[in-house]
């Protein structure tokens, strides 16, 4: 069954990764993007620098780390530094090619919110908040999202603006001089999403296989513009299924 | 100044301080702020750019009014929800949120270090944080006319931080993930260390990050004192037991019989550790 031999997630994670050029210096968020940096690492691109905020510098983890600070990355990289350091001198410094960020929320110009679903002063639901993150989507040379696709992560209106994207689309992240130029690619569990080169609005140009353009529709809180060039991504490879699972400590079929 | 950790908490926290315990994953002081739980402290102001599960343990026991922070969940696990409690119910009290990026409260604990009114960095550009916090603000570069975000120093009553070592003057080393650890206690007026061990000589390489005795308030040796977050090169991050506090915290009475048993029950850190150990034998 090669089709349904891997999760969406793993999908998703190995689609990730493949965005992750080699030899890039990569900033890497919380949550779901280190798995995917990692396997980029250990696959295409073992080139790559991985950023932790915990202070890390080329961290190379054999097992992909509970939290963003374990001593697996601080033992494995070139050098560890405070956190003065690594925002000051690194990410503000403009050492940062990709910043690789996850989401809660996010709306069609890739703006994120990581703070809180609801009103601020009386949410429904508090996240964890922001992080890292608003400075590494403002100063990092371009941005890479990844999250889950559904209504409630693919919305018309964000709750809250943690992290900005493409604020109002257009030249609207221009006007505010942002160090960086912002996302670049937002990678789900369904396809691939692309910010116009104009309008900056995201713009779904790959599917994963077997999964259907309406069910991407479905999926999105907002009438989501489709490529005309519309590709589909290939299912992950065994060599790449097999890298994520050690990665994660998952042991392999067969 | 060599103290015990309950002498230590006792003299230096007081009801209504600005208390930064800080620890970036690592070194986190787990030990201290049981005590600070065990003695009661309240109205406390906490201070931390990564709150965790001693942070919810704090809030969770009513000890916290305030807090101010940047990112605050079980990393890798999930919620805090302790501190989601407190915020969406305010329960067992309400609490008042003070928000920051990392990058701004790095620059906050620089400025409160180095002694200067504020922070200056290239940071909240199109966020909402600074509608909610009146604490960020923007100024013109003087030179460039460049528009920066400012945040105001951070100067809290009491630092409270886990190192590996400490000579027998008080002379405290750390290394592994540092973090904010020295700009926190460089910026506070009253600082605690608790550390792995007390030793003779630090043998401290030139440029390893050591605070001079002179710097600290009060040094104390509490071994396995960041349990369950780690101490690099004496033992690992628990991962266990960050999975299981989500469980255990979930639940109003479950989150006040653990702490009862744990906490209150117990002497000290070495107790709550005797506890945790029976817990895993009979299960």
């Amino acid at each position: 069954m090669p089709d349904t031999a891997y999760t969406a997630d793993e999908m998703m994670t190995v689609a990730a990764a493949r965005m992750l050029r080699n030899g890039a210096v990569c900033f890497v968020g919380i949550g779901l993007p280190s798995a995917a940096a990692n396997l980029a690492r250990l696959t295409h691109a073992p080139g790559v620098v991985l950023i932790y905020e915990s202070g890390t510098i080329g961290s190379k983890p054999d097992v992909l780390p509970l939290s963003i600070g374990d001593g697996e990355l601080a033992e494995t990289a070139d050098a560890v530094v405070s956190t003065v350091e690594i925002f000051s001198y690194w990410l503000q410094g403009g050492r940062v090619d990709v910043g690789f960020l996850g989401a809660a929320q996010i709306d069609r110009f890739a703006n994120i919110n990581t703070t809180v679903i609801g009103d601020y002063k009386s949410p429904a639901a508090r996240l964890p908040g922001a992080g890292g993150a608003p400075e590494i989507a403002a100063s990092s040379g371009e941005v890479l999202i990844t999250l889950r696709q559904n209504k409630r992560s693919f919305v018309e209106k964000l709750d809250f603006v943690t992290s900005c994207g493409h604020l109002s689309g257009g030249t609207s992240r221009e006007q505010l001089r942002f160090p960086g130029r912002g996302p670049a690619a937002v990678i789900t569990d369904l396809g691939i999403l692309i910010p116009d080169s104009v309008t900056k609005e995201l713009t779904l140009t790959s599917i994963h296989h077997g999964i259907s353009v309406e069910c991407v529709l479905e999926a999105t809180g907002w009438p989501l513009k489709v490529s005309p060039h519309l590709q589909t991504s290939a299912p992950p490879s065994a060599e790449e299924l097999s890298a994520l699972r050690n990665l994660q400590g998952i042991p392999n079929a067969g | 100044m060599m103290l015990q950790l309950r002498e230590a908490i006792r003299e230096m926290v007081r009801d209504g301080d600005v208390v930064a315990l800080e620890g970036f994953t690592h070194l986190i002081p787990f030990a201290a702020g049981h005590e600070i739980i065990r003695q009661g402290k309240r109205n406390l102001t906490l201070v931390r750019m990564t709150p965790d599960v001693i942070y919810d343990q704090l809030i969770g026991c009513g000890c916290a009014v305030k807090l101010i922070f940047s990112w605050g969940g079980n990393p890798g696990v999930g919620s805090l929800h302790r501190l989601r409690d407190a915020v969406e119910r305010g329960w067992p009290r309400p609490l008042a949120l003070e928000e920051h990026s990392h990058a701004g409260m790095v620059a906050a604990y620089a400025a409160g270090a180095s002694h200067l009114p504020f922070g200056i960095l290239r940071g909240y550009l199109g966020s909402d944080l600074p509608k909610y916090n009146q604490n960020i603000r923007f100024i013109e570069c003087p030179f460039t006319g460049e528009r920066l975000a400012a945040v105001p120093a951070i100067h809290p009553d009491v630092t409270v931080v886990h190192a590996q070592k400490a000579d027998r003057r008080g002379n405290v080393l750390m290394w592994g993930l540092v973090g904010i650890q020295k700009e926190a206690v460089l910026a506070a007026r009253r600082s605690i260390v608790t550390v792995e061990e007390i030793v003779d000589e630090l043998n401290a390489p030139p440029n390893a990050v050591v605070l001079p005795a002179w710097v600290v308030g009060a040094v104390s040796e509490v071994k396995g004192g960041a349990f369950p977050s780690y101490a690099q090169g004496y033992y690992k991050r628990n991962n266990a037991f960050y999975k299981q506090w989500d469980r255990v915290s979930a639940d109003r009475e479950t989150f006040q019989s653990w702490i009862e048993r744990h906490v209150m029950s117990t002497r000290d850190f070495d107790g709550f550790k005797r506890i945790l150990e029976q817990a895993v034998k009979h299960a």
